[in-house]
């Protein structure tokens, strides 16, 4: 037995299916970041749209529906976090955290007697004529739809932040809040919504595990996916597309283990599984020369006091 | 006064009360350290407490704490079910083994039943279940099975529990085809959907064709569906509904027999420490019905190793067999003992790779 | 509408009555989730709040109430000091992690030799796990501005997979049958962080988490060290006017904060727990942080914190078992607490005002 029996397109295609629900919860914790907000509660979030999901393809047949309320879940959970940071003021980290618990206890509620039950398929998108190229077409196009969605948000939220005056409004209440109020711009309002579609986002995340990626219902099962997430965002510095990348490596670094596991070849799981997490220090040290990455008002609390 | 006095008087107060009561109740309590909905592992212990119910009706009372992490989490549930008045505890995780042995020491009228661990008491026991048993039946159906003679098999940890288990599905699925090779995979959780349903379509891309699981979820069960042609086995849980594709048997933990019997012992009052080490003919591991999916003639043959294991005639380590090395472990028409397989370490002549350690 | 407007100064009363509010508001809505699951909910209260302190064995659970809050306390203690000067450790649970594998390795190492020392170098090597777990944040951020939030988060899930391969690995119980978990502490006298008197729940953890509440308050009323960090939190270009050196305390309330979820983690492996395993981190690292806030950052306000993160531990098991409450519900319970702890805290610093007409 050895590296040979990997088949590199099936690892990269099956990478791309782990890099996903990544994808989708870091790029609305981007967006939630580049706003100036820190939020902890992405492994809560994840895990109500996770069962919101579910259950509602489970109950209507229909697994757009099940994403859209996945969506809908996700957001209604990060209200509860908004309403708490933006209008109580309160700390974000600790009401992050709060989330998180609050959101895995808020599943486990939703879910029961959903364990055991088979969601409705998803069916594959194989798009027609790209997924002929050699190599490449069984990789990237012929994915479920999803995949494509979380391509396409990554590709908007780049050219949203990049080029358009949303963006730029986003990017100026995530630097420096008070002069954004200065400017006359709604920092509460913006932010909140930032917080919604991160919220979405995670949901929509959570969901690709139930509904795809696994497909079935338990109890945690997203079980740290959330926190990668939040790492992934940082290990990007905060570019939507270094989040594709970082997402391709995270969830590349755990196939890759048990391909080379399941080809023989011994490894130091441990420490191989450490490496994302250490990577993602030295980027932070490297990427600290320049001083463009974190939203500089990250973390603080807002409040239009004169 | 000492707490621990404090405490064994209490129980004793409360023995006698609940003695009184006795005729009518007894309080079985049981520690789980996942959720009830894990679809597995504490499920099955929880069917177990549900079957006492309905053994027993109005003459039990059951209790549960799930989700209760190993260590001093543990130890203040059982305290707690002891003081509330529990006569039996079973606490159903390795990780209990210390604190179940502690908490036992204050309470010397309360039983404790503690799964898969080692240590006993006077009012210790310990249960287990012979799973390699079910993996023999296992080995034999995948050994036939297998097209592409690669059979997959997903671990949780490199404990001897899940060693047991490689080794006896490899021996039995080399028996009747010796072409076959195993590839293992170590996800290193005992409960991770995603994790597992990557493991198992690792497996399935590098060839694998038939998948074995010593992991809790029914994620690799899917992940197999939507391969295709994989087989699969249920693992802790019948995972009928996957049924009769991928899934084609199951090794199912049957713990309601044991719970009802040891019950029904306190209640009798005839409860002594024991250790049990039951498999398929005390029907703790049970064998999931075996689908249309597998020729009948496997099916057959599976189910007469069934019944040799079950009766006794046969063991699942009989001789010879080598270990990995080489070396003479069993010799012609021996078998093992539990001492070595309690703590088997070694892999059997002709699995490929290293336990990690 | 509604508007905040801030005040002058935080309002002592509502500082002290805030707390109260948010329980009394978990306990309705929680009360209306019992309900809503079929249980009564003013048992479920009861049996969650009051069982704990005044039920017919509370003598064992009130013990029980400092072998699960010590640790919150301690972790937390070190944190506020860093949240005040705002420094954020947010990975104490890797220090926690760090300062048990240090602490047991030494007493392994050791095993079986019997000495009066045994136990102070372990005390020595869980701190100093902790705290170099906890330099590494510190440094990278005085050398190179790196964000010490995200850089303490990321030390965790190493510290998650060290703490895996130390459990199968290294720290193995050779007598163990080869399962995963080291030897347990508790059987080996010189290691063992028992109870100083016996059944209390009195180790020498809680005993470290309440002098480290005394000195945190003595530190941050009298010590100039105390008024530099909370200085640094209120008022940064002020503080740096002076005369504090940014840098050493980044390294001081970093250092600490470490230091001391080590010593929580070396407490809990040596008493309570008594073995490294692959799960031994319950999330105390975690949790502490919650109970730094609810505590207001103040050294007796995280005593009380604590207290009451562990009443609803304990209560919600006994819940669960008395009334057949799904753990899941405990869980949204007590996240529910946190949500109102957390929101009512703004009437400490705000009042709230209808909004005057917006002009242009």
């Amino acid at each position: 037995m050895e590296i040979s029996s990997i088949n590199p397109i099936l690892l990269l295609a099956s990478l791309i299916v782990a890099a996903t629900p990544l994808l989708l919860a870091a790029i609305g914790e981007l967006v939630v970041e580049k706003s100036g907000v820190l939020n902890l509660g992405v492994e809560g979030m994840m895990i109500t749209g996770a069962i919101c999901g579910f259950a509602i393809s489970v109950n209507t047949g229909s697994p757009v529906l099940g994403l859209l309320a996945a969506a809908v879940g996700g957001a209604t959970l990060s209200l509860l976090f908004a309403v708490l940071t933006q209008f109580a003021l309160a700390n974000q980290v600790a009401s992050g955290l709060a989330l998180t618990l609050f959101g895995l206890g808020l599943s486990a509620l939703l879910g029961q007697g959903y364990q055991g039950v088979k969601p409705p398929a998803f069916p594959h998108v194989d798009l027609p004529i790209l997924s002929k190229i050699p190599v490449l077409g069984p990789i990237l196009f012929t994915q479920d739809f999803v995949v494509y969605l979380a391509f396409f948000l990554t590709l908007g939220t780049w050219a949203v932040l990049k080029y358009t005056r949303a963006g730029l409004i986003l990017r100026a209440v995530g630097e420096n809040h008070d002069a954004a109020h200065a400017l006359g711009y709604k920092v509460v309002r913006i932010r909140v919504m930032a917080i919604l579609f991160g919220g979405a986002c995670a949901g929509l995340g959570g969901a690709y595990i139930s509904l795809i990626r696994v497909p079935q219902w338990t109890e945690g099962m997203t079980a740290g996916i959330g926190w990668i997430a939040l790492a992934l965002v940082v290990f990007a510095s905060w570019k939507p597309w270094r989040v594709l990348l970082g997402a391709c490596l995270f969830g590349g670094v755990n196939v890759l283990q048990l391909n080379l596991q399941a080809a023989g070849v011994a490894i130091p799981v441990e420490y191989l599984a450490m490496s994302p997490y250490l990577i993602t220090i030295l980027v932070l040290v490297i990427m600290s020369a320049d001083r463009s990455g974190a939203p500089a008002s990250l973390g603080r609390s807002f409040h239009a006091s004169n | 006064m000492k707490l621990t006095k404090l405490l064994s008087t209490a129980a004793m107060a409360l023995g006698l009360a609940t003695a009184a009561m006795a005729e009518d109740k007894t309080k079985v309590g049981f520690v789980y350290v996942g959720p009830v909905g894990d679809g597995g592992w504490t499920y099955e212990h929880n069917q177990g407490r549900l079957a006492v119910e309905k053994e027993f009706g109005d003459k039990v009372e059951t209790v549960y704490v799930e989700n209760v992490p190993e260590g001093p989490d543990a130890e203040r549930v059982m305290t707690q079910m002891a003081l509330e008045g529990a006569d039996l505890i079973f606490t159903t995780s390795f990780g209990y083994m210390d604190p179940t042995l502690n908490v036992a020491k204050k309470f010397p009228n309360v039983k404790f039943e503690h799964a898969t661990g080692y240590k006993t008491a006077d009012n210790v026991s310990v249960y287990s279940a012979r799973f390699y048993e079910g993996r023999a039946v296992q080995g034999t159906i995948a050994g036939h099975m297998t097209k592409s003679n690669i059979i997959g098999y997903i671990g949780s940890y490199p404990i001897p529990e899940v060693i047991r288990g490689i080794n006896s599905a490899y021996i039995h699925a080399k028996k009747v085809n010796p072409d076959v090779q195993f590839k293992i995979v170590w996800a290193y959780t005992w409960f991770d959907p995603a994790k597992e349903a990557d493991a198992a379509k690792v497996l399935i891309e590098q060839g694998a064709d038939v998948i074995l699981q010593h992991t809790d979820s029914t994620a690799p069960q899917a992940a197999a569906q939507a391969a295709g042609n994989v087989y699969t086995f249920g693992q802790a849980s019948d995972m009928g509904e996957y049924a009769p594709m991928p899934r084609i048997s199951s090794i199912i933990d049957n713990w309601g027999p044991y719970y009802v019997e040891r019950t029904k012992a306190v209640m009798d009052g005839t409860w002594s420490t024991v250790s049990t080490w039951d498999g398929i003919g005390k029907g703790m591991v049970g064998i999931g019905e075996i689908s249309d999916a597998v020729p009948a003639d496997v099916k057959a043959e599976a189910l007469a190793l069934k019944d040799a294991i079950a009766s006794g005639s046969y063991h699942p380590f009989t001789g010879p067999l080598n270990k990995q090395d080489g070396s003479v472990w069993l010799k012609e028409g021996e078998t093992a003992d539990d001492g070595t397989l309690a703590g088997m370490n070694f892999y059997v002549e002709g699995i490929e790779g290293t336990i990690p350690q | 509408m509604l508007r905040l407007e801030k005040r002058p100064q935080p309002s002592q009363a509502w500082t002290y009555a805030t707390p109260l509010l948010a329980v009394i508001l978990t306990m309705l809505a929680g009360g209306a989730l019992f309900a809503f699951l079929g249980k009564d909910p003013l048992e479920a209260i009861r049996t969650i709040f009051w069982d704990p302190l005044f039920s017919e064995f509370a003598f064992y659970y009130r013990p029980q109430l400092l072998v699960k809050g010590a640790p919150l306390v301690l972790i937390a203690i070190g944190l506020s000091l860093g949240f005040r000067a705002g420094i954020w450790n947010i990975g104490a649970e890797g220090q926690y992690i760090m300062g048990a594998i240090c602490g047991a390795g030494v007493a392994l190492a050791f095993y079986p030799l019997e000495a009066w020392w045994i136990f102070p170098l372990m005390v020595v090597a869980g701190a100093f796990g902790g705290l170099i777990w906890a330099m590494i944040p510190a440094v990278l951020k005085v050398r190179f501005g790196t964000n010490e939030i995200l850089v303490s988060l990321m030390l965790v899930y190493v510290a998650e997979q060290f703490l895996a391969s130390m459990s199968l690995g290294l720290l193995k119980n050779p007598q163990g049958y080869g399962f995963p978990g080291s030897r347990n502490l508790q059987q080996y006298d010189s290691a063992h962080n028992a109870d100083l008197i016996d059944g209390s729940g009195m180790h020498w953890g809680v005993v470290a988490a309440l002098i480290a509440v005394i000195f945190a308050y003595i530190l941050l009323k009298r010590h100039l060290l105390g008024f530099h960090i909370r200085l640094t939190g209120e008022a940064p270009r002020a503080a740096r006017f002076a005369g504090v050196n940014p840098s050493r305390l980044i390294l001081f309330c970093l250092g600490t904060s470490g230091a001391l979820a080590g010593l929580a983690g070396l407490f809990e492996v040596a008493g309570p727990s008594g073995q490294i395993t692959i799960d031994f981190n319950v999330g105390y690292g975690f949790t502490a942080i919650i109970v730094a806030f609810l505590g207001r950052l103040h050294p007796v306000g995280i005593l009380m914190a604590g207290a009451l993160m562990a009443l609803t531990y304990i209560g919600g098991d006994i819940a669960q078992s008395k009334m057949g409450l799904p753990s899941a519900a405990i869980q949204l319970f007590q996240g529910m607490l946190l949500f109102f702890l957390l929101a009512v805290d703004v009437l400490t610093n705000f009042r709230i005002k209808p909004a005057k007409k917006e002009v242009a």
